[in-house]
């Protein structure tokens, strides 16, 4: 959920009324928002770098207003109060349009060449005339950027937005991409020109920037937008030209956003424009500018595209859970930037979605609109009728009644992790991980989590290890999930559900773990035996010590092993005492 | 226990007093240690309230072990005089003695003997009075027989000089009669015995009082983990409210049905490998439902069923892509689409288990916890049905601020409509963690004091049941 940090004083200027904290905390909350924290720059730099730092930084009351992770005409001042303002009726919502270039010039175009096709293909661009700014606005529109690119555009990766001083640079433009070494330009607050290889290394160590070089480093065409004189505008998605950047005197911007998704690129650029449209001389309109694909096809941006759906209104109250008119629900809606209408047949409802509300795909979302327009806390909460039988998975119901008796049996119950590292499976119980058919995680940040479990075993000595100061003998068990490859699942892996348990004392107490398996056995009412019974046989494995280790069948089907843990094992899980142990599948038991 | 006898001859010196005696009185009085004294006085107080007894502390002198061989053979002069016989003795044999040195000195200075150095046959001693009276073992038999009070400071000082009394601390007890004071003793008995039952003789006997302040023995017994007791409690409640458990023990999943079935886009950053742990081996899920699938590709792609979907380039390897299940969702997910398969019953589902996030780890963040959801699929369920449900399973928690801990909403038509649900249906969910509710009921900080190997052991033993309503 990204969070948006304006002004209090510019905020309630805008709003054209005062509040106390509480009273926008509710505004808020009725909204749909959330009033984060209420701080100041120098706040926040005492909390994060210590007095020193803070000294002399502003104490302008900043509001941090927390806002649901798609609506995008939300991430700035600018559509907060217009949000705001339709929201308690003070304005409607205003009506954004393309329009053509004063005086009938040609609209700014902008080429695609082929060469994109491989590294970034798509591109959109539109203009905004005759613009003022302030400092605060121009502020905000640098901060809109900047919260785009973090959120819609997926760090840059999806769509990156660059803005230029249009007297500055004279099109057609051109968006082509050459390899790093042909490039070659001054970038946005450098001195002076670098090639694209230059740049990379150079921002190697720019603590904003590096996080965007991998988006495009390892490609042999490097993104490119050049006007007709040959000037960069910008190198996608990594920095503009100094040559057009834009200041507080720029009158004219040329957007371009560049894009690997056409769909993301093009809200993103209608967000750009429906909130800045705002300054310009004509407000809210937007000059439209062309773009050529390779193919020859042209399209004008921004699409700024209205769109009309019709639903019931018996459709959100049933939704809902309430019973309005269909007037008052278009009324509702109507204050949530979605400007409806009652059509007159039957309680048809006419809504109509503004290109600022990219996120409502679905009659859901205006049903969602709906009920925060109503109030969530207005609803009735009423009890579903659904009728059913609850059920028990047969496989947990067996494992909460094992549980408790070898709880009963004296034995206390560990919880460990199902992630560990390659060594606890193999290494440390002297098995090959080859022979493990351990799962591998193939991006884990630390050794914790490079393979998941294949047996419970390592997780109770590490628990031991950590309790060595417990009083003798410590007894632990667990019923959990490991994981194994198994080629007849769809994703090729199955948990399998053991019981494992652990007696660590001066003696190994084979005859303890033993009759804990007797135990279980019981029950399970499976009675000692060679068929139909159970029974154990001696059998070599490296996780124990020779001569002490027996495999335990049930119903003739081998089911997991018991005995006494070889001396290496318990070194390499830090332990000193003899401990034995018994780990059994418990699902044949079903 | 101290000997009956001692016992009782105690209780009958006390009958005799008005108010109380002195421990150390009692135990000149019997002739017997004073330890013994103290054992008797324990013993009877043990009784109950026979006697009373206050412990207190006092002076006394008292005899060194020198003072008492003098009490019992006389002073070294006294003896060195006695040994002299008429005709005298020669000084060489009577400096043989074992009082010889020191007794020859004090008793030449009581002039009760002289020293004939000229004697024919070496220096000799001759008496020089007839009797003497031997004061130094008179006074020191005073003190044994605790009469010291009788000797002036002076001489007491005196004779402590000679190493022979010495003051020291004394403690002892006052001892009253108690409430219950009698001259016999009725024998107590510690426990209970079968033969007791057996002869109904327990009738007849007193039983040692029990110290209740004390705390009972520890039972030999197992415990299960705390985690795991809330586990159960939720497991409960669902069960309560007539949900029915969903098979979650599938740690590893396809992106599919993670993330695509339930209309999360490719491009999303939970998507991403800082978030989730993706799997090198297997790393492709290899089977899908695939008409479902198509639809799915269609919906995120294209859209349809009332949406205008995402609009974006659907791939397949994305979907293939395995992981550890980032939420139990994914099974709902599976349940849901196989619900569809089926003539459609109103079904509510919940479960509790693993799921696993790529994260940064800290005091409230594990890579894994246990994620508790219920779903509710019926006709015309509403916001209102969600609000209420909600309301219900927080009650039942005894949680009054639920959105803390929660997530909940209603399932997209984008994910239930390719699916193949019926277009009136709802799906209403929600979900939290089990972690975080169980350390705000037990007051935990650190989440690695209660779920993983680093766990304290002491806390597990040590934990109460869990009723979460309470």
């Amino acid at each position: 959920m990204p969070t948006v940090s304006v002004k209090r004083d510019l905020l309630f200027e805008a709003l054209g009324q005062k509040y106390t904290d509480e009273e926008f905390d509710e505004l808020c909350f009725e909204f749909g928002l959330e009033l984060d924290e209420i701080t100041s720059e120098k706040e926040i730099l005492i909390r994060e770098q210590g007095d020193e730092k803070a000294e002399g930084a502003s104490d302008v009351v900043l509001y941090k207003i927390d806002v649901p992770a798609n609506r995008y005409d939300l991430l700035c001042l600018e559509g907060l109060v217009r949000g705001l303002q339709v929201f308690k009726e003070k304005l409607e919502a205003p009506r954004y349009k393309r329009v053509s270039p004063a005086d009938g010039g040609e609209p700014q175009r902008l080429v695609i060449t082929e060469e994109t096709a491989s590294v970034r293909p798509h591109a959109v661009a539109a203009v905004l005339r005759n613009i003022t700014f302030t400092q605060e606005r121009y502020e905000s529109f640098i901060e809109l950027q900047e919260k785009l690119h973090q959120n819609i555009c997926r760090k840059r990766t999806l769509v990156a937005i660059g803005t230029h001083d249009l007297d500055t640079i004279s099109g057609p433009f051109t968006y082509t991409a050459k390899p790093p070494g042909e490039i070659r330009f001054k970038p946005l607050n450098q001195s002076k020109e670098y090639t694209a290889t230059e740049l990379m290394s150079l921002y190697k160590t720019d603590s904003h920037l590096r996080h965007y070089l991998h988006i495009i480093e390892n490609e042999p065409l490097y993104p490119i937008i050049y006007d007709s004189n040959g000037i960069v505008l910008s190198m996608p998605p990594i920095i503009n030209g100094d040559h057009s950047k834009i200041s507080l005197n720029t009158k004219n911007i040329f957007i371009e956003c560049t894009a690997t998704d056409l769909t993301k690129a093009k809200t993103t650029l209608d967000m750009v424009v429906t909130m800045f449209s705002e300054y310009c001389e004509e407000p809210f309109t937007v000059e439209g500018a062309e773009v050529v694909y390779p193919d020859g096809r042209l399209c004008v941006y921004p699409e700024l595209a209205y769109r009309t759906e019709t639903l019931s209104g018996d459709f959100i109250n049933k939704r809902v859970g309430i019973n309005e008119s269909a007037e008052s629900i278009a009324q509702l809606l109507t204050r949530m930037c979605l400007r409806s209408e009652v059509s007159g047949e039957g309680d048809l409802i006419q809504v109509e979605i503004p290109p600022t509300r990219a996120d409502v795909i679905h009659a859901c979302d205006i049903m969602e609109d709906a009920a925060i327009a109503y109030g969530f806390n207005n609803i009735v909460r009423s009890t579903p009728r659904t009728y059913t039988i609850a059920n028990q998975l047969p496989l947990n119901k067996l494992t909460e009644l094992l549980r408790q008796d070898l709880a009963a049996a004296g034995f206390t119950e560990a919880l460990t992790f199902a992630l560990c590292s390659e060594e606890d499976i193999a290494d440390k119980l002297r098995k090959n991980i080859a022979e493990t058919r351990a799962v591998h995680i193939s991006n884990p940040k630390t050794t914790e989590f490079q393979v998941a479990r294949t047996c419970l075993l390592p997780g109770l000595l590490k628990t031991l290890a950590a309790n060595r100061k417990m009083p003798l003998p410590l007894k632990l068990f667990e019923i959990s999930d490991v994981v194994l490859k198994d080629e007849t699942k769809d994703v090729g892996a199955r948990n399998n559900r053991r019981l494992c348990a652990v007696y660590y004392n001066k003696s190994p107490g084979f005859e303890v773990i033993h009759g804990l398996l007797d135990r279980v056995m019981q029950l399970l009412d499976v009675k000692p035996g060679r068929n139909q019974g159970y029974h154990i046989q001696a059998a070599e494995d490296s996780t124990f010590f020779p001569g002490r280790c027996a495999e335990i069948f049930s119903c003739g089907k081998s089911i997991g092993h018991l005995g006494v843990l070889h001396p290496d094992v318990i070194s390499r899980f830090e332990l000193t005492m003899p401990c034995s142990a018994i780990d059994i599948d418990i699902e044949p038991f079903l | 226990m101290a000997d009956t006898g001692l016992l009782e001859a105690l209780l009958r010196l006390l009958e005799k007093v008005d108010g109380g005696i002195d421990s150390q009185d009692v135990a000149a009085d019997l002739g017997v240690d004073h330890q013994l004294i103290v054992g008797a006085v324990k013993s009877l107080q043990a009784l109950g309230e026979v006697i009373s007894a206050e412990q207190k502390s006092s002076k006394r002198w008292e005899l060194t072990g020198e003072g008492r061989e003098i009490a019992e053979q006389g002073s070294h002069e006294a003896r060195v005089f006695n040994a002299i016989p008429d005709e005298g003795l020669p000084q060489n044999e009577l400096m043989k003695m074992p009082s010889g040195k020191v007794g020859f000195s004090k008793a030449m200075s009581n002039k009760w003997i002289r020293l004939d150095k000229a004697h024919e046959g070496g220096p000799r001693v001759f008496k020089t009075v007839e009797t003497i009276e031997d004061t130094v073992r008179d006074k020191l038999q005073l003190v044994q027989k605790g009469l010291s009070a009788k000797l002036e400071d002076k001489e007491k000082n005196e004779l402590k000089k000679r190493k022979l009394l010495s003051e020291v601390t004394v403690k002892s007890y006052w001892i009253t009669k108690g409430s219950s004071f009698s001259t016999t003793i009725t024998k107590q008995e510690t426990e209970l015995t079968p033969e007791m039952i057996a002869s109904g003789s327990w009738k007849e006997k007193k039983f040692k009082p029990y110290n209740f302040e004390a705390m009972g023995v520890a039972p030999d017994c197992g415990h299960l983990h705390p985690l795991m007791k809330v586990r159960t409690q939720f497991r409960q409640i669902f069960l309560e409210m007539g949900f029915t458990e969903m098979p979650t023990n599938n740690f590893i999943e396809s992106s599919f049905w993670n993330f695509d079935s339930l209309f999360q886009p490719q491009q999303h950053p939970a998507r991403d490998q800082h978030d989730t742990f993706f799997i090198s081996d297997p790393a492709l899920a290899h089977e899908f439902p695939q008409d479902y699938l198509e639809r799915v590709k269609q919906v995120h792609s294209e859209g349809g069923y009332g949406s205008q979907g995402y609009k974006y380039d659907w791939k397949i390897e994305e979907a293939q892509k395995n992981l550890l299940r980032t939420h139990t969702t994914a099974v709902s997910a599976r349940m849901l689409y196989k619900l569809a398969q089926q003539k459609f019953t109103p079904v509510k589902y919940f479960s509790i288990d693993r799921v696993f996030r790529n994260e940064t780890l800290d005091a409230t963040h594990l890579a894994e916890f246990h994620q508790i959801e219920g779903v509710v699929a019926d006709y015309g369920l509403t916001l209102g049905n969600l609000m209420g449900i909600l309301h219900q399973f927080f009650t039942k928690l005894g949680l009054k601020k639920w959105v803390e801990v929660g997530n909940s909403g209603v399932f997209r038509p984008e994910m239930l409509l390719p699916m193949g649900l019926p277009e009136g249906v709802s799906v209403i969910a929600w979900g939290l963690s089990l972690e975080r509710p169980t350390m705000i009921k037990y007051g935990i900080n650190n989440i690695r004091e209660l779920v993983g190997h680093k766990v304290n052991l002491q806390m597990v033993y040590d934990s109460p049941i869990c009723r979460l309503d309470s």
